[in-house]
């Protein structure tokens, strides 16, 4: 892992400096997010300090596994990543998009929500700012930006974590896309923690970052410290619990539908779409039309969907993917494979959550495993085609 | 010509609660009475009136011969049938007799089973006369039951999802409770509840049945991995929704 980009601002925050960025954020009007304990899992919520973090716990994670366990120091972002992203803010799964009131000249239509509140994440991993990139380029770029994600988005200020655990469902390192967190933040954090000290090194990513750290009680970031901070992530990076081999992926899913193991992992897939509400950058919805009895007044509301439902590929007379086989292709060809030719980037960021999350604990790094290792080198590899 | 469409509830074999909610429908209760004509529903009144009937909402399931008639006069009588709840959908809870002999619980069950004269099974509605809409649930959600009744009244579809109760636990922000070891039967089972059980930190019972495409057996093979016995998991799937063919299938799987 190459050291911190020297170009960037550093500075040290002790606990009582983090505790004064929270509430100079909440000071400008942002609600902040950041990780709680809840339901015996590491979630996001509102946060108004650093008594809400969760001081001194770590997840263990596995294929369809997940406990909390206490750890030996009282770091506060000691843990990988939760079953909730930032998508939930961003992307929220419920949203009444219109109303429509029946008047005397007509239906009058009105937009349901009012303003959403002005967002500050407390907590971004590097994984979580390669999602909400990837976020942005679904609802921002083309020719119809989506305006409530893109009002959201822009609002929002991020203060990205640098992972100090890597969980054993991580593999961001393969997909480059952590555990460093490079770009896309407006401060970045690293906890620096052993038995003679517990601080932050804060790195400046933005203007408005830079602007806010001004007015926090802090000091200068020492070389050894900026040593300190490139080494946790150093750690970070060799600790993945899993890794997947992109070389000629895209090639290797799109040339193999067919493939045996298509109908192997249907037999353990459960259709229930737990993967992809987990997943930070899957972004499909659905719309569901409501009226009311007297017939006076509608309103559509949008919700997530997945494309493990039968409605999801539902056309005249049936849905298009009857089997558990077709749709789970479908999901893991369009997040490795089909997603590069539509977005420009994978879909998937390593952050491991559709495997933690699978009730039935199945691995998408293993799937993917599982068919090259049947099949000879594929051509994007052997040939430098891609 | 613009007559209010008119609405019958008739009970089968059942326990009054799904047709309970749509008198549980305080705040819309006067707007359903304004939208429809409540020309037969014994529950809330004793006048009743002849059909035919535009709307026919069906709790219960059939278990005498009795009850077998009654249904096709029903049928017969309705425009529109919808079946509403476990019992009327999948035999209910008294579908558990399909699994065994009905005279032996007829004999445990009631002092003089002399006058008790009933069918061998329990079955839902559809086994006897065609349904148009059926509502999961046991008991339904009231808040479906309005969005059901809103859609035959404006000739649309109804918006009632049939995927997993997985999808309401993540719309809603609940942690998964089977990752985090109680085995749960949401993952194969029809939304409709809110995921009610797993925001308590439950496990999902299954009232609600079988979703679109239910894999009971990659189900059942995690909950044994998480320790649940084939007692456990027979138990789990025979229970309001026993004589679902998924659930009934699976159940059948497992010794008890």
């Amino acid at each position: 892992m190459d050291a911190l980009p020297t170009t960037r601002t550093c500075a040290i925050l002790d606990r009582d400096g983090l505790q004064a960025l929270i509430a100079a954020l909440a000071a400008r009007g942002y609600q902040v997010l950041g990780p709680v304990l809840r339901d015996g899992a590491i979630l996001y919520d509102e946060i108004a300090g650093l008594a809400d973090l969760p001081a001194g716990w770590t997840d263990r994670q596995a294929p369809g596994r997940y406990r909390l366990e206490r750890r030996a120091d009282e770091a506060l972002f000691g843990f990988a990543v939760g079953p909730q992203s930032w998508k939930r803010f961003l992307h929220p799964p419920v949203e009444t998009l219109w109303r429509a009131q029946q008047g005397e000249g007509g239906l009058l239509f009105s937009t349901a929500a009012g303003p959403s509140p002005r967002y500050a994440f407390l907590g971004v991993r590097a994984c979580e700012l390669h999602a909400i990139a990837i976020q942005d380029r679904v609802f921002c770029e083309g020719p119809y930006p989506e305006p409530g994600y893109a009002e959201r988005r822009r609002d929002a200020f991020i203060v990205a974590v640098n992972c100090a655990e890597a969980g054993d469902t991580c593999f961001c390192a393969s997909m480059d896309c952590g555990p460093q967190a490079e770009d896309g933040f407006d401060l970045a954090l690293t906890e620096l923690i052993d038995e003679t000290r517990h601080a932050f090194l804060v790195e400046v990513g933005s203007a408005a970052g830079e602007e806010l750290l001004t007015g926090l009680p802090r000091r200068a970031a020492a070389d050894a410290e900026r040593a300190a901070a490139a080494a946790v992530v150093a750690r970070t990076a060799s600790q993945m619990g899993r890794r997947l081999d992109t070389a000629g992926l895209k090639e290797l899913l799109q040339d193999n539908p067919e493939h045996p193991r298509w109908s192997e992992v249907a037999e353990r897939c459960l259709s229930c779409a737990n993967c992809t509400m987990v997943c930070p950058t899957c972004f499909c919805t659905t719309v569901e039309d409501r009226g009311d009895l007297a017939g006076s007044s509608a309103e559509r509301v949008r919700k997530w969907d997945s494309c493990f439902t039968l409605d999801f590929s539902y056309l005249h007379g049936g849905s298009v993917r009857q089997s558990a086989r077709a749709r789970y292709r479908q999901w893991m060809t369009h997040k490795l494979a089909s997603w590069i030719d539509q977005f420009g980037t994978s879909g998937c960021v390593g952050c491991g959550r559709c495997i933690t999350w699978c009730p039935v604990g199945i691995d998408i790094t293993e799937e993917a495993a599982a068919i090259r290792a049947t099949l000879p080198e594929p051509r994007g590899e052997d040939h430098g085609g891609h | 010509m613009n007559r209010r469409p008119r609405l019958a509830v008739w009970k089968f074999a059942s326990c009054d609660g799904c047709q309970l909610s749509l008198l549980d429908c305080e705040d819309e209760l006067l707007l359903l009475a304004e939208a429809v004509q409540i020309a037969n529903f014994a529950e809330a009144s004793s006048a009743m009136e002849g059909g035919p009937y535009d709307l026919s909402l069906v709790e219960g399931s059939i278990t005498t011969a009795h009850d077998a008639e009654r249904i096709r006069k029903v049928r017969r009588q309705s425009k529109f049938l919808v079946t509403i709840g476990a019992c009327a959908t999948a035999g209910g809870i008294q579908a558990l007799r399909n699994f065994a002999d009905v005279n032996d619980f007829v004999a445990a069950v009631y002092a003089s089973p002399q006058y008790i004269e009933t069918l061998a099974t329990s079955t839902p509605i559809s086994a006897h006369v065609p349904v148009d809409f059926e509502l999961r649930g046991c008991p339904i959600n009231k808040a479906q039951l309005l969005e059901v009744i809103s859609a035959f009244l404006a000739g649309r579809k109804p918006a009632i999802a049939a995927h997993s109760v997985c999808i309401e636990c993540k719309q809603r922000g609940t942690v998964c409770v089977m990752v985090q070891g109680t085995p749960c039967l949401g993952p194969v089972t029809h939304a409709g509840c809110g995921a009610l059980c797993p925001s308590y930190r439950r496990g999902c019972y299954g009232c609600y049945g079988p979703m679109e495409t239910p894999n009971t057996e990659a189900l059942a093979r995690e909950w044994t991995a998480l320790g649940a016995a084939p007692r456990d998991i027979r138990r789990a799937f025979h229970t309001f929704n026993a004589w679902a063919p998924a659930f009934r299938e699976e159940g059948e799987a497992h010794d008890d």
